[in-house]
């Protein structure tokens, strides 16, 4: 190998970088920490993004010294001078003193000065400055959500009122889940036993895709959440919806499909308000038709996938609890056209 | 190059019987029997390595399931065994061993001029131990019954409730197992680092590799008594109806974190600790330059433990701690970095002051500090509670502790093993392919490490078995795939490099780095006596004192301090050096694999629920200790 071919494969080490760091500025999907759209959020962006700065500084040190030892590298493999065997030993010391002890501590007392301050923001908020709370409750694969003060309870899709601190409280009824929606805030674990709060404020009406963040077992992958920012009229509206029992059937079609959801096995686990369906080991769906999703985020919430829901959820969500039920095809659609007039 | 003259004529009657006093029996019954710490570091690179290769494909796995969206390679439940199996494998099972049983078990006696380990019978036992663990583990893999709660195992995930199989009995069970074997191999170490360096290496004068080990041997000794008093409680809580661990029963889901991290913090440190110890030697040796500034080195390596057992809740900010809890553990996280940049700039200063040789171990060493220091950079970032608490079981994480894990210990790994296989096999390797192995390594890690990063700041959680698409993670997990595949082709290629130079590898000689250390005195392989005479000592890097070297040449010539009276061992004070006694060392043993087997016998009983046949095997195990110690050699 030449002199010039081992540099540029030198070089070449350090092109993934620069590259990477400007990708990630461009893209992202919904779910992407680096696109914040509350206050705490927007600090803990702007936090990696100077951190980030400052560890390619540091990486460019290290290497800068490996790359100059490279360069002052004697090819003639010469013994070392017996006057002199173990040369600058003195500019040693002070580079490992200076840099290794100095440059080192500083960096770290200022990152920890920096992200301490910052804990006002991220840690539990002040009850009093909140205007709004929210129960979230962690099931093995799905979130139950409620509003206290109110009889309005749903499962994965979190509504909000835009602009307003929201006091967000986390618990679990089976196993440790995380509670995370990057683009609003950290995350939060829900601890059995345990209550533990966040804040939770979007700037912009919007839909923020979440997920659960720490591993609850085999559907963990599909467990997530959405957040949908609203204006305050608009959330007022969904939230005195979603506190009203279930609409009573309208149709004869309807009414068939009421009788096989109470009379069959959906009722022991779901729970439709104002009817005798009062089951809890599966998400209310008194206002199912208002989700815009199933399955914990896993499937949109149209009639086709309800269906194929129904019928063989283990398929599209192998291992969660719900078992498949057997409906004759009359039933089915009975049964969509009642759920499907949930509002 | 004194071993490979003929010794003079008076002294060759003596080093003939030196060779029959230490002579291990012939054939297979000479290895499962031996008590030669070169023959059980031998062992365990085999077994160690074989497990990489299991760990490795169970990675290659896991990477090809995420290769796209909404892929059904693997059922989820598979997919949460492999990566919960790769997890211990690599940590408990590689690692770990790798550096302590293979590497400190072949080199710490030679580097401190002795013959043997303090307890060798002990350290044969530990490595049949550890065998039958990694058995043990794998036999419930290939019944599809292997842990599946990931490898720091959270209740109430991991509790009877939400994981009724055996699952979970097998890593409580596995991961006490082990511990034993751990446990006797870092005793030994300390012991013998203490006690038998060569008379007159006083502890200034000792090779850096042995501070590291004795820094990650004191780390092991006391990280792993709360591992293994959680996993008891766990196998109690699962069991035998206790409620450790039962928030409904007046326990706390949140103690088995924090034992855990108690362990599993220093645990990191014990990871990469010896590895740096095997890149301080690497470096000397092709710099011609000893280490700069060796003795804040040398407190550093010690330090980074000490300092590891103050830092655990760090993998807890989530939880919901206190404020001034979260505050405290953020601020130890910060000291924690200094001692690790002190080593990185002794490191590079050693580079740039000395007279730097790219051969493939020192480019190991240098790509090894690249990955720490990019590794260690994000880490930094963590003790930024709110940043650490927005990435956290992210693959941000992910990204991170491979940078640690598989950067700065595997990499000094295979840089260790093309440094000091000469030595073991007698053996050069071939250096353009070991430096194009070295290149397609280093490029496939970061491929497959560096996007994961990206991919975690995008919100892809941890431990996901498959994610939709439209969520911007597609492109980054196809090139962490890809990055994954590289990397295991530079792996093969480099250990492919180490089979054909076995056969076909110029005569290496018995120093041909014109090595810092004692090993590189004797010839390559080294006798089973190691050193005819015990050697002179008069700095850490004893192999380049030209004086000394003469004097034990000429000391042989003379018959003089050969101790070949019997199969002795001179012993010293711990931290002068004097010589204080000369022992007698046991000989080959058959009691250790019964020993092993006896124990293995008993965990056996224990995951299938037979206490009472786990007790009868507990007695059997007493009567093989009985045996061991009736068979006791007589001291002199």
């Amino acid at each position: 190998m030449t002199r010039r071919d081992r540099g540029t494969s030198f070089a070449r080490r350090l092109w993934p970088l620069p590259v990477a760091v400007l990708a990630l500025a461009g893209c992202g999907g919904p779910q992407n920490a680096l696109d914040p759209h509350s206050h705490p959020a927007h600090d803990i962006a702007n936090l990696f993004w100077w951190m980030t700065g400052g560890a390619f500084v540091g990486l460019g040190l290290v290497v800068g010294l490996l790359v100059l030892s490279w360069l002052r590298r004697d090819t003639r493999g010469l013994p070392p001078d017996p006057d002199d065997p173990h040369p600058g030993e003195k500019a040693g010391w002070t580079v490992v003193v200076g840099l290794g002890v100095g440059l080192a501590l500083a960096t770290v007392i200022a990152v920890f000065v920096v992200s301490a301050q910052m804990l006002k923001v991220t840690q539990a908020p002040a009850a009093s400055s909140t205007a709004l709370t929210i129960q979230v409750v962690g099931h093995q694969w799905w979130w139950e959500i409620r509003y206290p003060g109110t009889t309005a309870v749903t499962a994965n899709e979190l509504h909000i009122p835009v602009g307003t601190r929201v006091n967000l409280v986390v618990g679990t009824a089976d196993v440790i889940h995380s509670f995370w929606v990057p683009e609003l805030n950290r995350k939060i674990d829900t601890i059995p036993g345990k209550k533990n709060r966040i804040l939770l404020y979007a700037d912009a009406p919007g839909v923020y895709r979440g997920e659960c963040a720490e591993y609850c077992g085999l559907q963990h992958a599909h467990m997530s959440l959405k957040v949908f920012a609203q204006p305050p009229a608009q959330f007022r509206a969904w939230l005195a919806n979603e506190a009203k029992p279930a609409r009573a059937p309208t149709t004869a079609l309807q009414r068939k499909g009421e009788q096989v959801v109470l009379n069959g096995p959906c009722s022991s686990c779901h729970t439709l308000r104002g009817t005798s369906a009062s089951g809890y080991l599966g998400p209310d769906l008194t206002h199912l038709a208002g989700r815009t999703t199933l399955g914990a985020v896993t499937i949109p919430n149209r009639k086709g996938y309800l269906g194929g829901w129904i019928l063989d959820s283990q398929h599209v969500k192998p291992g969660n609890e719900m078992p498949d039920v057997d409906l004759t095809g009359p039933q089915l659609q009975a049964v969509l056209a009642y759920l499907e007039s949930l509002k | 190059m004194s071993a490979t003259l003929p010794p003079p004529a008076p002294a060759e009657e003596m080093v003939e019987r030196l060779e029959r006093m230490w002579q291990s029996r012939p054939g297979v019954i000479g290895w499962l029997m031996t008590t030669d710490h070169k023959r059980v570091g031998l062992l365990y690179f085999w077994t160690t390595l074989a497990l990489f290769g299991a760990g490795g494909v169970e990675a290659l796995l896991v990477r090809t399931q995420l290769i796209r969206p909404d892929n059904h390679l693997v059922s989820p439940s598979t997919y949460d065994e492999l990566f919960t199996v790769h997890g211990m494998t690599m940590i408990f099972f590689f690692i770990i061993p790798m550096t302590t049983g293979a590497f400190g078990n072949y080199l710490l006696p030679l580097m401190i001029g002795a013959r043997d380990m303090a307890f060798p019978r002990m350290n044969a036992l530990s490595f049949w131990v550890f065998l039958g663990s990694a058995i043990f583990l794998y036999v419930s893999l290939f019944m599809g019954l292997a842990p599946n709660a990931g490898w720091f195992d959270y209740v109430p995930l991991a509790s009877r409730k939400f994981d009724p199989g055996p699952n979970i009995d097998f890593y409580c069970l596995a991961i006490i197992f082990n511990s034993i074997a751990s446990t006797l191999t870092v005793a030994n170490f300390i012991t013998t680092i203490f006690k038998l360096r060569a008379p007159g290496m006083s502890f200034n004068r000792m090779p850096l590799f042995c501070f590291a080990f004795l820094a990650a041997s004191f780390g092991l000794l006391f990280a792993l008594p709360p591992l293994t008093a959680d996993t008891v409680f766990l196998f109690a809580d699962r069991n035998l109806g206790f409620h450790f661990f039962d928030a409904a029963h007046g326990g706390a889901a949140l103690l088995w974190q924090h034992l855990f991290w108690i362990f599993g913090h220093p645990e990191v440190y014990i990871l990469i600790v010896p590895a740096f110890g095997i890149a301080t030697e690497i470096i000397p040796a092709f710099t011609q330059r000893r280490v700069v500034a060796f003795p804040l080195v040398a407190i550093a390596e010690l330090l980074v433990v000490f300092i590891g057992f103050g830092v655990w809740a760090h993998h807890m900010f989530a939880v919901g701690m206190p404020t001034i809890v979260v505050v405290f553990f953020s601020a130890a996280t910060a000291v924690v970095v200094v001692p690790s940049t002190i080593q990185v700039f002794a490191w590079c200063m050693t580079f740039v002051t000395g007279n730097a040789r790219f051969k493939t171990p020192l480019l190991f060493i240098a790509g090894f500090i690249f990955m720490f220091v990019a590794g260690g950079l994000t880490g930094i970032m963590f003790l930024a509670v709110p940043f650490d608490q927005q990435v956290t079981d992210t693959y941000f994480v992910v990204a991170h502790f491979h940078y640690i894990i598989f950067g700065a210990a595997v990499f000094p790994i295979f840089g260790g093993i093309y440094f000091w296989v000469p030595k073991v096999t007698g053996k050069l390797y071939f250096e353009l392919p070991g430096q194009i192995s070295f290149w397609i390594i280093f490029l496939g890690t970061n491929l497959l490490f560096f996007p994961m990063h990206l991919v975690g700041l995008e919100g892809m959680p941890r431990r996901i078995y498959t994610y939709p698409s439209g969520l911007g993670w597609s492109s980054t997990n196809l090139a962490e795939t890809i990055g994954a595949y590289v990397t295991g082709v530079g792996i093969l290629l480099l250990f492919a490099n180490l089979v054909w130079s076995y056969f076909r590898g110029a005569p290496a000689g018995p120093d041909p780095w014109h090595g810092a250390t004692l090993e590189w005195t004797i010839s390559s392989p080294p006798p089973e006596y190691n050193f005819a005479v015990i050697p002179k000592v008069s700095s850490a890097y004893a192999n380049w004192d030209v004086a000394d070297r003469e004097e034990d040449r000429r000391k042989l010539a003379a018959g003089a301090l050969v101790l070949e009276q019997g199969h002795e061992q001179p012993v010293s004070s711990p931290i002068d050096g004097w010589f204080s006694e000369i022992v007698e060392m046991p000989h080959d043993s058959p009691w250790p694999i019964l020993l092993a087997l006896a124990l293995s016998l008993v965990f056996t009983c224990l995951v299938i629920h037979k206490y009472v046949v786990a007790g009868v095997m507990v007695v059997l195990l007493g009567l093989v200790l009985a045996g061991w110690h009736n068979a006791e050699p007589e001291t002199q």
